[in-house]
């Protein structure tokens, strides 16, 4: 246990180890909410590690790399380039990171690949919440945790003496314990074992020693391993701390090693709070099916679809120049302009003209599903086919799906929008049944996604599977009448969002109130009593398509 | 630039390798698509490509690195005819980059300054005659996925912007590579990849170790390590120098065509670009192994690779199409 450093002193050892090759070592993922310890150690970065370069997740691409200076351009008459942030030093900072976009981090990523600069990830996400992207996570070498230390824990860094990495010796095993400790712990990629590999060197270099030892192995690995670890099995299920004596079955193979690997593996799991390592599988869970840059769910269409008159603005990444409008703006203007030398045309910023275009925005169908105990006993299995069917269609139409189930006491948002048939699929299967049926719960869920779709360019219609048997208040509270006032409440909100709606009772007779709430919605109400999956599906297309 | 990791010294992820030699062979396969987990080499493996390509007889001031004098586009006004020899050239294709950057656009600089209308090519247009890799394919912008649709697909750039009317040849092998987890591929540019090669990380404790070493040795001690893999990355080279030469005379049998249609037929693969495809690497494949004529055996081994994304997606079939088309060819066999 002594091997796994924690608070402050885990966190000037991973600044250091980093500083010792930042490039080999990728970054530093700090997660730390705004305050003075997160400025202290911010501090020391800049004095250890040297100048960093900050970043921001919505910087640009032209912010970023570089572009064409147009203010400067015209104005010299030959053509200026600006400089992107990222040649402007070798260690970026990049802060809220845990908004980054997949995109952005692919950016990121590329960077970090080439090996031409190394990153800080300074993460504010909320507990488990919100996380980097996977990809930056998985190319950084070290994660700190400062949340929870004050100002007192704090404790002096040292800089550097120049040490190499390089001259440390590693023992032959040393890869093969810490190959095994990785596969143990359920890591499956390699990057995070040549971290460890190098962190042992590291360490050992930090000492001054000239050959790595089973301490050195045991730190690296809790530095570098213990916050990739898979939740294990008996963790998944149960979100308590986990064990100290974790089942040995975890290890595949290799017994005459296994007590050092064993150690090793021991090490890891102390380096971090017990609490902290579900915390971040979970995140990292919710994380994987955040909706990716790739689906193509712009709101600004700046390059496709029908083209618009262009107009006045500036020339930023994402946007197109109209060369001719711009030059006809400008015509009338060269008498009085003074022109630079050789140029043929006096062209100010005022006379850029932007091309714009309008797109057609695609569709989401965020499914509600009842899953209360009710609407379990009578349709369940048969609502969740009829969802199958939509997927699959929804899938060959390029449409985004989300997916919001309400039970018990409340509503759970499953899948945010997203085109992973896949996932969609998984959680859909994974939804249990029974409790009450808080409707309201699940119209707000329904709701919020609608209006979070529609800021983001998509045109959202609500599907809600229900029996409309509520009974649960938007309170939780089990109030049958409160319910039904909750949800015809919620009912009302929709149609005055203006959000299509579609309600499909499931309930074995037709239910009146369910058609009052789907009147209350502005929506289309379809009783379909003894329907097979296929018809329900064939009923939404149809009246979707009208 | 630093060296590139060597293509020999890559362990394990066979596919993957076969694939990419299958291209280097026959360019008219049409591309890579690697798909995986992160951390399992995947862009190693292009970049060492690179290093393993045989070089091209180009014109040197040819901006679309044409093989003749005669071939270079008119606009380009060339005034250097000699002919150089360059290495393949594999141009990155990073996720940011503006539809003016992959397509060529406007020459700014001289439309503003000297009021001249001239282009300037881009990316699509470096990448002629080699290779287009685009790391995180899955994340590329739509717009930039069209136009790269367009073009690999037809060969030839054709720009109609902005008062250019412009066409140059773009033929070039488009190999991406991504991570499922992150968002989808298009059905559309799917079909456009020849071979998509899913790669995970080796689960055999010894083989990750063995990685872990390579990569190690490469990282500190690179010029022993490269040196100590030169030979075999030449011995490779030249094997697919001559699979090059005897690919012409690589007889594929009226039996072997049948096979290809049955299995593409059985699967139920849409159009025919699947038989080609299968055929082609097929014959590659044949012509690495210093065969005459394709075999059962060679179509069998790239049938995975040459069919997997063209198979109609059942979206609700649990089982990979990996594992359909390998049920298929045992029922064959």
């Amino acid at each position: 246990m002594t091997h796994a450093p924690q608070g402050w002193d885990r966190a000037a050892l991973a600044l250091r180890l980093f500083a010792l090759d930042p490039k080999r070592f990728g970054g530093i993922w700090v997660r730390a909410r705004h305050g003075p310890v997160r400025t202290v150690f911010r501090d020391y970065i800049s004095q250890i590690v040297g100048p960093t370069v900050h970043l921001h997740p919505t910087m640009d691409d032209e912010t970023l790399f570089g572009g064409t200076d147009f203010a400067a351009t015209l104005a010299h008459g030959s053509l200026h380039k600006t400089q992107g942030v990222v040649r402007q030093g070798t260690v970026l900072q990049l802060t809220m990171a845990e908004r980054a976009t997949p995109g952005f981090a692919a950016r990121l990523g590329g960077l970090l690949d080439a090996a031409s600069h190394s990153i800080v990830l300074l993460d504010e996400g909320a507990d488990g919440e919100e996380l980097p992207p996977d990809n930056l996570c998985e190319r950084v070498a070290f994660f700190v945790d400062l949340d929870g230390l004050s100002m007192r824990d704090i404790a002096q860094i040292d800089a550097l003496t120049h040490t190499k990495l390089d001259r440390v010796q590693v023992p032959d095993d040393a890869v093969k314990t810490l190959t095994e400790t990785a596969a143990g712990l359920g890591i499956w990629s390699l990057r995070p074992v040549f971290f460890a590999l190098d962190a042992a060197r590291g360490l050992a270099a930090l000492q001054g020693a000239h050959c790595v030892t089973a301490d050195h192995l045991a730190t690296a690995a809790s530095m570098t391993l213990a916050h990739r670890a898979a939740p294990l099995p008996d963790m998944a299920q149960n979100p308590e701390p986990q064990a100290d004596d974790q089942p040995s079955d975890t290890q595949p193979s290799q017994p005459q090693d296994m007590s050092d690997v064993e150690h090793l593996i021991d090490a890891t799991q102390a380096a971090l709070p017990p609490g902290l390592l579900a915390t971040l599988a979970q995140g990292r869970r919710k994380r994987s099916h955040a909706p990716s840059d790739g689906s193509g769910d712009k709101q600004a269409h700046n390059r496709r679809g029908r083209p618009k008159p262009s107009r006045q603005g500036r020339i930023v990444s994402g946007k197109r120049l109209d060369l001719v409008a711009t030059l006809r703006a400008a015509a009338p203007w060269q008498k009085l302009r003074t022109k630079p030398d050789h140029a043929a045309v006096a062209l100010r910023a005022e006379d850029i003209r932007i091309k714009r275009f309008e797109n057609r925005s695609d569709r989401l169908l965020i499914f509600a599903v009842d899953a209360s105990g009710s609407a379990a006993a009578a349709r369940m299995a048969e609502a969740k086919g009829a969802v199958e069917l939509l997927l699959a269609e929804a899938y060959a139409r390029r449409d985004h799906v989300a997916l919001v189930g309400f039970r018990k006491d409340g509503a759970e948002v499953l899948l945010p929008p997203t085109r992973s048939l896949v996932q969609t699929k998984k959680r859909l299967a994974a939804l249990p049944g029974g409790g009450g049926t808080p409707l309201a719960a699940g119209l707000k869920a329904g709701l919020e996604q609608g209006l979070q779709a529609r800021k983001r360019g998509l045109s959202p219609t609500l599907v809600l599977l229900t029996d409309g048997r509520a009974n649960v208040a938007l309170d939780g509270a089990g109030n049958r009448q409160q319910a039904a006032q909750d949800a015809t409440q919620m009912a009302k909100a929709f149609a005055q969002a203006g959000l299509d709606s579609l309600v499909i009772d499931t309930s074995a007779r037709k239910s009146t109130p369910l058609r009052a709430l789907a009147d209350d919605m502005h929506g289309i109400y379809l009783p379909l009593p003894f329907a097979g999956a296929q018809q329900i599906s064939s009923a939404i297309s149809h009246s979707l398509a009208g | 630039m630093t060296q590139p990791f060597p293509f020999s010294a890559i362990v394990g992820q066979e596919e993957m390798k076969l694939a990419v030699i299958l291209t280097a062979i026959d360019a008219s396969i049409g591309g890579v698509l690697v798909f995986g987990d992160r951390g399992t080499g995947k862009s190693t493996a292009v970049r060492a490509l690179a290093a393993l390509l045989p070089p091209i007889t180009q014109v040197a001031g040819c901006p679309v690195n044409s093989a003749a004098p005669d071939d270079c586009p008119d606009w380009a006004e060339v005034s250097d005819t000699s002919l150089v020899q360059r290495p393949t050239p594999v141009v990155d294709l990073p996720l940011g980059v503006t539809e003016d950057r992959v397509v060529g656009a406007l020459d700014i600089e001289r439309a503003l300054t000297r009021g001249e209308k001239s282009f300037e090519p881009g990316l699509l247009a470096r990448a002629n005659r080699g290779y287009l890799y685009i790391d995180e394919v899955n994340l590329l912008e739509d717009h930039v996925v069209d136009l790269l649709l367009d073009v690999a697909q037809s060969g030839e750039n054709v720009i109609e912007r902005e008062g250019l009317s412009i066409r140059h040849d773009a033929k070039f092998v488009l190999v991406g590579s991504g991570n499922p987890e992150e968002g989808e591929l298009r059905p559309q540019l799917l079909d456009r990849f020849g071979l998509s090669v899913e790669v995970s990380s080796p689960t055999d404790i010894m083989e990750r170790v063995e990685v872990i070493r390579r990569r190690d040795a490469y990282e500190r001690e690179q010029a022993a390590f490269l040196k100590r893999w030169r030979a075999a990355d030449t011995k490779l080279r030249k094997r697919i120098m001559g699979a090059r030469l005897s690919l012409p005379q690589v007889r594929a049998s009226d039996a072997a065509l049948t096979h290809c249609a049955t299995l593409c037929a059985t699967l139920g693969a849409d159009g025919l670009r699947g038989e080609l495809t299968l055929l082609r690497a097929a014959r590659a494949l044949a012509a690495f192994e210093g065969l005459r004529e394709v075999g059962f055996d060679q179509i069998k081994a790239v049938a995975p690779m040459a069919l997997r994304h063209r198979l109609r997606r059942d979206p609700l079939d649990e089982a990979g199409s990996t594992t359909r088309v390998e049920r298929v060819l045992e029922e064959m066999a």
